[in-house]
């Protein structure tokens, strides 16, 4: 018979729950395995191959300077590429992962068990985060494939490593703020176009008016930072925790038309770990206290 | 040894200006299946949803075998098997898989996994649908497998939302196999219906809730005892139809018979006072009498009859 034994004390009982942490790790296997099963992660997987399809065609057939760099070619496509391949994993794994519990009325049957609303938050944010690293993983490789074909097997440059590192911390800050999203609502919908349209130009939009109107370096906002993924490729980048100011004149010694800010390797990497830690203890509170009303 | 318990004190839910529970209290004790009654927006499932920490309450506290449940959650629903508001279950996974989730967050030990799901799918006749996914199922089915879920820990307090919902007759009827197989096994079942038939089969008490306030909460006997003023409504089968309508005045005229009334020309309505002695006295009194009595008992709507007056009342 399964446990607890009938007439078990209440402590006998408990004991034998798992503790959240090993809960947390189980919800986000049995995500996983949702992702897999429901064909989620297969429809991205495809989706990603698509796009590496396509940028490998495209190198194919310009080659000429798009082949003529190794830095210059990871910098455009891979520093290019993985913020949209981030916000598109987002949006599949995160951004129906607590709305969705509502919505489908699934969360009844997870509210149910002995396991903390936390661990249940943090399961799906681990399990979406896995799944989106898978994803990002196989661009990297057609990217590298690409790589390796036209450079050969010495010019992989360490940036690339340094590259991948910070486009995972931007995919934890984006996921941050996908899950807090989710949290905000009781219908799916919601939360998957709050964060596609945010992060393929909501926030992009915000940037431009606080650099341009507010003549301010945009650093509170997240794709700010995210170019970061990118400028590592650039020879001159900046490791620095503040960005730098670029006048951009008319002509030579012409009058500033306006300001480009570009932000410090480390900066973006603060600022994508800050909103990371702001946006998924905002989301679990919100959680925390959500009613299954 | 503890028994199983259930404690409710001071239950109070509000929601705006709107007042869902008020001030319930209530406290389950030992092996036996307790029926929660009332109308639609009584308050049954706001409570029950706060007794499974899936809304909070503006006031008041819920225990299960003594652990607070708005303080430790976990600690509480690990001794709990709980199905409220028909949930959906992920509808790519399997019973099976859907099953081993709740086996393996609940900590029952893997090698059981097998025997234990194998168990409660064959209890809520699902053994044949095991491996196919969930997600096809029709509305009854997922209640079986919700039904399942609940079980398959074998936990020591079971709490019930509505289990026949979306049930065939004989879905009903499993269901209430399963809450007598759950009280012989020394299990408290709390449990909300409308389905007042399915209440006086299963449960030993209830408690009739209306407009978020207890209206009371007893065994169904002292029930039907207390609020029909000691007088209880009794139905007498005949095996042949009664033709002499002075058969009916004689009838009337045994102890303890207030009327009698010819419902059908084989069933006659009683309106009785007097406990189990009078009873026996009153069948044999039947059987003198060379009516074809052939059987003798309450009607299956005698707590029907209770419910519509206790919540007229309130009107």
């Amino acid at each position: 018979m399964a446990t607890p034994a009938p007439g078990a004390t209440p402590a006998e009982a408990h004991a034998t729950v798992p503790d959240s942490l090993t809960q947390v790790f189980r919800l986000s296997r049995y995500q996983l395995r949702e992702y897999l099963f429901s064909r989620r992660f297969l429809v991205l997987v495809a989706v990603v191959a698509t796009i590496g399809g396509i940028i490998t065609a495209i190198v194919g057939h310009y080659r000429g300077a798009l082949v003529s760099d190794n830095l210059a070619f990871y910098g455009s496509f891979w520093g290019g590429g993985a913020d949209v391949v981030i916000v598109l994993a987002a949006v599949f794994f995160g951004g129906d992962a607590i709305a969705g519990e509502f919505q489908n009325k699934t969360g009844y049957f997870l509210m149910g068990l002995p396991v903390r609303r936390a661990a249940v938050y943090a399961g799906k944010y681990v399990a979406a985060f896995v799944a989106s690293v898978a994803v990002l993983v196989l661009f990297l490789l057609i990217l590298l494939g690409n790589g390796l074909y036209y450079f050969g097997t010495g010019a992989v440059p360490w940036q690339l490593g340094v590259s991948l590192l910070l486009a995972v911390v931007y995919l934890l800050a984006v996921l941050g703020a996908t899950f807090l999203f989710s949290s905000l609502f009781k219908t799916s919908a919601y939360g998957f176009v709050l964060t596609a349209v945010l992060f393929l130009f909501g926030f992009t939009i915000l940037q431009a008016l606080v650099a341009d109107l507010v003549k301010m370096e945009p650093w509170m906002v997240i794709s700010y930072a995210s170019p970061v993924i990118g400028n590592v490729f650039a020879p001159n980048a900046s490791w620095a925790l503040t960005g730098t100011i670029t006048d951009v004149r008319a002509g030579p010694g012409g009058p500033v038309l306006s300001q480009v800010y570009t932000p410090g390797i480390l900066e973006g990497v603060v600022i994508m770990l800050a909103y990371f830690l702001l946006t998924a203890i905002a989301g679990l509170l919100l959680f925390e206290r959500e009613e299954f009303a | 040894m503890s028994s199983p318990s259930i404690r409710i004190e001071g239950l109070t839910k509000r929601f705006g200006s709107f007042t869902a529970l008020d001030g319930l209290t209530l406290e389950l004790e030992g092996a036996k299946c307790v029926g929660f009654l009332g109308p639609n927006g009584a308050g049954k499932t706001t409570t029950l949803k706060m007794l499974t920490d899936m809304i909070f309450p503006t006031a008041g506290s819920c225990y299960i075998n003594g652990t607070s449940v708005q303080a430790d959650r976990k600690r509480a629903l690990s001794q709990a098997g709980v199905l409220i508001e028909s949930p959906e279950i992920y509808p790519s996974l399997t019973p099976r898989q859907a099953l081993e989730m709740v086996a393996d967050l609940r900590g029952v030990p893997e090698p059981e996994w097998h025997d234990r799901i194998t168990e409660v799918l064959g209890e809520v006749k699902m053994a044949d649908w095991a491996d196919q996914r969930v997600g096809r199922f029709s509305k009854g089915m997922k209640q079986r497998i919700n039904i399942a879920a609940a079980l398959v820990h074998d936990p020591e307090v079971v709490i019930l939302d509505e289990p026949a919902t979306g049930l065939d007759p004989r879905g009903m009827a499993e269901v209430r196999a399963i809450v007598r197989g759950l009280k012989r096994r020394n299990r408290l079942v709390f449990m909300s219906s409308h389905i007042l038939q399915e209440v006086t089969d299963v449960c030993d008490e209830v408690a009739l809730i209306d407009r978020g306030k207890l209206l009371f909460y007893d065994t169904l006997e002292n029930v039907k005892t207390r609020f029909s003023g000691g007088i209880v409504s009794l139905d007498v089968g005949l095996a042949r139809p009664l033709v002499d309508e002075g058969l009916v005045r004689k009838v009337s005229g045994l102890p303890g018979v207030a009327s009698c009334t010819a419902l059908e020309p084989t069933r006659l309505r009683l309106q009785f006072s007097g406990g189990r002695e009078g009873r026996e006295a009153l069948m044999e009194g039947l059987v003198g009498l060379k009516i074809g009595a052939i059987s003798l008992g309450e009607p299956e709507s005698a707590l029907e009859e209770i419910y519509l007056k206790q919540i007229a009342r309130g009107d």
